[in-house]
């Protein structure tokens, strides 16, 4: 479904992603981790054409997809969900989940969406989605507008940071039930040891190059043992060097 | 309605949302600088002014909640319409009031109209005050409206005032100012978006007189093509007052916004703030949509759409 072919991204005479190439079969659930600054969220931007590689091919299904622009990918059934989740002046979360299901939605629908996130879902709806929400307020709405589209790959760049304890828990049942609910692959860039314990694949990165790729089995022990630890984090708080 | 023609009924419900219901309450419409048609209620009298062309419109004490239309149509191509309105709202009256103008110029020459509206609300009196502006037309001659709203506040009176022109006024000039006495509150939200080679300029003066009176403006204002806005406001705070002034302003091509903002504490206790801020859209909101599946245009549509909103 999604392969990389020889992805190179340099900045600054820093190899941030020093070639890539990756081969993702359909429906897994992939979790990619590795230390801050290994160019995770780079590769993920790549992905969905938010940057673009200096050298190297996309490839979603066959198709080469490197020259398609944001929205083309978005169409062609790509879904992303920010580290950093983007404020608005006047956006509510209410427009933004119409935007997102593409279709009419009601309030009944928008609520039941918000509800999956453990946001008590009246309340937010006309919220404008900007700096009155909170940082974990903000990020679970980001997720429920990326998991509402049900897209053939989705990806979500950290989604545990910034979520206090609480909303964690629900966090795993949100990955859990998208893993089973919708038909499709799903990439998460994460530190959580809950969420790596959910992967069918786990991807480890570090400086900018995929150093392992495996199984649970295969990986968990080398990505939360003493060897080369991963950054560690605390929950709802940033990630710990 | 009678003496209305299609056009009318276009630039009508384009300044005031409820034709469908016709006007509920009071209302005067004005067509050409004629007031044609008039509605008075038990509470609300209008009365035509006999020096000058406008109109007196009072409202009695403990009105509960009721309207007042005044909508202004102009489609006679040269006209230069100047009209005074005041408003008279008694003692802890409650009523909204929606005023509009809506210019369909087909011609040459310009159309002009200026009106001049005043409101006096006495102790505990609430009003909400919505303006709307429109042009339309394909006449090479200007559309030009330019209002003067001056809003005097007695003891423990509100009034909100929100105003939008979103379309077809080449030129503006908007003056607006408030004195507010003790325990008063003018809240102002103005919404503006310019295009070709549109000029708007908007004006705020409010003097903070009185023990907790306050003032929030907000303007929200996107300028596109070669327009140009001007945003001036001065805010001078004479006793223990709060007064916040707040200024957001997108560019999109060759637009342009001046900021001018001033406040003047006259008063140890007064504590004004005053924010602006003017750029174009941000990337990431774009490329948010984007990652949505709307295009670019779709996502900038939105973006502004939901600014102005
Ligand atoms: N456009 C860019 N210009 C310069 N440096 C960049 C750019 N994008 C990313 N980087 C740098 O590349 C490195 C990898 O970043 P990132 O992909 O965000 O890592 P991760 O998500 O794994 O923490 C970081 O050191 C970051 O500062
Ligand atoms: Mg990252």
């Amino acid at each position: 479904m999604l392969e990389l072919q020889d992805i190179c991204f340099t900045r600054e005479n820093k190899k941030i992603l020093n070639h890539i190439d990756l081969r993702l079969e359909d429906n897994q659930f992939i979790v990619i981790t590795g230390p801050n600054g290994s160019g995770k969220s780079t590769l993920a931007k790549v992905i969905m054409g938010i940057e673009k590689q200096d050298s190297g091919q996309v490839i979603l299904d066959g198709q080469y997809i490197s020259n398609k622009s944001i929205d083309e990918r978005a169409n062609l059934g790509m879904s992303f969900a920010f580290q950093q989740p983007v404020k608005f002046k006047g956006i509510t979360v209410y427009d933004l989940l119409k935007i997102s299901a593409k279709k009419k939605i009601n309030r009944k629908e928008a609520c039941d969406i918000l509800a999956k996130v453990g946001l008590c879902a009246k309340e937010y709806l006309d919220r404008e989605v900007n700096n009155s929400l909170s940082g974990g307020e903000l990020k679970r709405i980001e997720i429920a507008t990326v998991a509402l589209r049900k897209a053939k790959l989705t990806i979500f760049d950290e989604p545990e940071a910034g979520i206090d304890l609480w909303s964690f828990q629900n966090l795993i049942k949100v990955f859990e039930d998208i893993r089973k609910e919708i038909p499709g692959t799903t990439i998460i860039i994460s530190h959580q040891e809950r969420i790596l314990n959910i992967a069918d694949k786990i991807i480890l990165m570090k400086e900018g190059k995929i150093k392992k790729i495996g199984s649970k089995e295969e990986l968990l022990p080398e990505v939360l043992g003493k060897k080369n630890k991963p950054k560690c984090c605390k929950l709802g708080g940033d990630t710990l060097e | 309605m009678s003496n209305l023609e299609q056009v009318d009924e276009k630039l009508l419900s384009e300044v005031s949302d409820s034709l469908e219901n016709t006007f509920k309450g009071a209302y005067n419409i004005r067509k050409n600088g004629k007031g044609i048609e008039r509605k008075i209620t038990e509470n609300i009298n209008i009365v035509t002014k006999k020096d000058v062309s406008g109109i007196d419109i009072y409202i009695k004490e403990n009105t509960n909640w009721e309207f007042v239309h005044i909508p202004v149509i102009i489609t006679q191509s040269g006209l230069k319409d100047v009209v005074y309105n005041d408003f008279y709202v008694g003692k802890n009256a409650k009523v909204i009031i929606i005023a509009g103008c809506g210019i369909h110029n087909e011609c040459s020459s310009d159309s002009e109209h200026n009106g001049v509206h005043r409101f006096f609300l006495e102790e505990g009196a609430y009003v909400k005050y919505y303006e709307k502006h429109y042009g339309e037309g394909d006449g090479t001659g200007k559309r030009i409206l330019n209002p003067v709203t001056e809003v005097h506040l007695k003891d423990g009176a509100t009034m909100e005032m929100d105003s939008v022109q979103i379309k077809g006024v080449d030129s503006t000039e908007r003056i607006t100012r408030g004195v507010l006495e003790d325990n008063t509150n003018f809240v102002v939200t103005e919404k503006i978006m310019t295009h070709g080679e549109q000029f708007a300029k908007t004006n705020f003066e409010v003097e903070l007189n009185g023990e907790n009176a306050s003032t929030h403006v907000t303007s929200r204002s996107v300028a596109t093509q070669n327009s140009v806005q001007e945003f001036k406001s001065n805010v001078i705070g004479n006793a223990k007052c709060f007064g916040h002034v707040e200024c957001d302003a997108i560019l999109k091509d060759s637009g342009k916004v001046i900021a001018i903002p001033k406040i003047i504490a006259n008063s140890v206790e007064a504590n004004l703030i005053h924010e602006a801020a003017i750029g174009k859209i941000a990337g990431e909101q774009l490329i948010k949509l984007m990652t949505l599946g709307l295009t670019e245009k779709e996502a900038e549509e939105q973006v502004i759409n939901g600014f102005l909103k």
